[in-house]
């Protein structure tokens, strides 16, 4: 059997609003193998950060578990859970205000290792040096503030806290999302490299697919809330089997003239909103294929190849449309 | 920064001018005069116009003016038409009553407000917020002399617990410390919950949390740190108006303080005693605005690298650039 480091199951997270319950995350199951990347992808909205958040207890989930290496996490206490955080960090979206903006860097870096009293004391600093030097970060910015530094520094700071206490499992969310293209590539190539170096298995969570695809090995793509589709990278670029998938895909610009374009798929209509919704696929009112039959009830994930899950009463017509 | 406080202490000039010049023209808008207080009551109108000369209140407004600014800048901040006494001399007795007071009411309203505050805004929205902020509302609202009043009447009056005015000793300081505590906490809570909420919306307290900070120490190190700044200038804005504000909790509780003399000074026209305590009191004022600004920097080390770049010069543009992009 594969050596799995975490499995969610059923994880579910509602927020009370004024018009009623807002389902943010509804019932998301999945696993991840140690050493890989599971990569998340879907629209503004539809629950892949407050799932990431989820799995570390940043936010915590209304039902669900999350087993880490065997355990749930989800039980643990307050206090279980801030041990655990050596284990499980996350690099956050926005290194512009994930920042303490009076802590210099050195300062940032450290605290995780003083919190969980990782590192003697005294070794800390050249631990920090070690870690600025991991992450390519110069030596002589060591007391700088982060509002001195730009973007990509500012992410290196956030991935060096990350690592400082050499963490097992990083959920990285939209951790480039805020930075300029050539800065992002900087930074998705030393969160690779770290990966081999250190092992590190990553949940990336994006909506940027042409990031996910080079980045990841298992792809799963959300809609409010709910997975509506999960294989591996290649198999879900090539045979996309669930409408939402497609029209994703086919949004992805092709850096080549002339070079071969999927056609374009063009959504209509507002995503539903989370509030209160109704028993029918969730996709179903901007779906170009919808009919009667997926006004009948949600459809379930389920397996229509190994390792192929799609929630789509008519996955198999599409898989073998793409195969 | 040194340049920068002397900049503070010379536009310092400007402000006492001003000040002085109001004090003294205001006072001499209201009827009445010194000598109608200090004449006795069968004073013939000649031996009133002899005393005018001999305070020299026969002349002009605007000598009167010159002639105490000139004696002023030589130091000399003139005698009490009353007493007869230096102006300096019964400042300086009553000043320490007034900086004692102030001091405890800060700590009061500080030991008060801060707590609640944070309380407050770790709980924005729920009853015990409501709660909290209607306190402090109250608190904001309730007239300091009539709580003085109130509490004098419960705890010297009835309880005979605590003495209902004077100066001796650390029992006569609680009631009136306790009534300008809750008038400054009030502002001082409000201020702190909504710093406290400005910054506990921050990511970085989630990436706080992210490392396994527990959230006494985020709370604490992170959040309040960051939220520090316009807490300590409510602060300082309300200790600079203490030296002064306290006139009327200070006549309440008959206590010794600055405030009275001024309030008594008003009372028997002695236009130097009050010129000059004022003069003192827009001093102090004035120099704990400064002291709070320069405590930004201590407090802030974004602002403290600003001080630093400055003495520079050149590359103070740079800096400043990069936090405009920020």
């Amino acid at each position: 059997m594969a050596d799995t480091i975490l499995e969610v199951k059923n994880l579910t997270k509602y927020f009370k609003t004024p018009k009623g319950m807002l389902h943010a995350v509804d019932g998301v199951s999945f696993s991840i193998e140690r050493g890989k990347t599971l990569g998340i992808v879907g629209e503004s909205g539809c629950g892949k950060s407050t799932t990431g958040r989820c799995v570390l207890r940043l936010i915590e989930p209304t039902s669900g578990e999350v087993l880490f290496e065997g355990n749930d996490i989800a039980k643990y206490s307050a206090a279980q859970m801030r041990k655990m955080r050596s284990e499980l960090q996350i690099i956050f979206q926005d290194p512009f205000s994930s920042l303490d903006p009076r802590k210099t860097v050195s300062q940032t870096i450290a605290e995780p290792m003083l919190v969980h009293k990782t590192v003697p004391k005294d070794q800390i600093r050249s631990r920090v040096h070690e870690l600025m030097e991991t992450v390519g970060l110069a030596d002589r910015l060591i007391n700088s503030y982060p509002h001195e530094l730009d973007g990509g520094r500012r992410q290196r700071i956030g991935v060096a806290r990350a690592l400082a206490v050499n963490p097992k499992f990083i959920v990285c969310d939209e951790p480039v999302s805020a930075l300029d293209v050539s800065i992002q590539a900087q930074i998705l190539n030393l969160l690779k490299d770290l990966q081999k170096r250190f092992g590190l298995t990553y949940i990336f969570i994006t909506h940027d697919l042409s990031v996910v695809n080079h980045f990841s090995d298992d792809i799963a793509v959300m809609y409010l809330g709910q997975l509506v589709e999960k294989a591996s990278a290649e198999e879900l670029f090539a045979k996309p089997s669930h409408p939402y998938t497609e029209a994703l895909l086919s949004a992805i610009p092709v850096p080549e003239v002339g070079g071969p374009r999927r056609e374009r798929i063009l959504l209509k209509g507002e995503i539903t909103s989370p509030v209160n919704l109704p028993n029918e696929c969730r996709f179903a009112k901007r779906c170009i294929y919808a009919s009667e039959e997926c006004l009948k009830g949600n459809p379930p994930l389920r397996e229509i190849a190994p390792n192929h899950f799609v929630a789509c009463c008519k996955a198999e017509q599409f898989y073998q449309k793409n195969s | 920064m040194y340049r920068y406080v002397l900049k503070r202490l010379v536009l310092l000039i400007p402000v006492l001018l001003g000040v002085s010049f109001l004090v003294y023209f205001i006072l001499d808008l209201a009827p009445g005069d010194a000598v109608d207080v200090l004449a006795p009551d069968d004073a013939t109108q000649e031996d009133r116009e002899r005393m005018r000369e001999e305070l020299g209140l026969n002349r002009p407004l605007v000598i009167r003016y010159l002639d105490y600014m000139s004696d002023l800048v030589r130091g000399d901040m003139g005698e009490s038409y009353l007493s007869g006494q230096p102006v300096w001399d019964s400042f300086i007795e009553k000043a320490p009553n007034t900086l004692l007071l102030g001091f405890a009411s800060l700590v009061v309203s500080v030991g008060l407000s801060l707590p609640l505050g944070i309380y407050s805004a770790n709980r924005h929205g729920t009853w015990k917020d409501n709660v909290s902020m209607v306190l402090a509302l109250l608190g904001l609202s309730i007239p300091n002399f009539w709580l003085g009043l109130l509490l004098m009447l419960l705890f010297a009056l009835r309880l005979g617990w605590l003495p209902s005015g004077g100066a001796d000793g650390f029992a006569s300081l609680i009631l009136p410390a306790i009534t300008i505590g809750t008038g400054m906490m009030a502002t001082l809570t409000r201020t702190t919950r909504s710093s406290m909420l400005d910054v506990i919306r921050q990511d970085y307290l989630r990436t706080a949390r992210a490392k396994g900070v527990s959230e006494r120490v985020v709370i604490r190190k992170h959040a309040l740190k960051n939220a520090l700044i316009p807490i300590i200038t409510i602060i300082g804005t309300q200790l600079g108006g203490i030296l002064g504000g306290a006139v009327l909790t200070e006549s309440v509780f008959s206590w010794p303080g600055v405030g009275r003399l001024i309030v008594d000074s008003l009372n028997s026209r002695d236009t130097p005693m009050v010129t000059g305590a004022i003069i003192m009191t827009t001093m102090f004022f004035s120099v704990v605005l400064l002291l709070v600004d320069l405590l930004y920097a201590f407090v802030d080390p974004r602002i403290k690298a600003q001080y630093a770049t400055k003495k520079g010069g050149k590359s103070n543009d740079n800096k400043q650039k990069q936090k405009a992009s920020a």
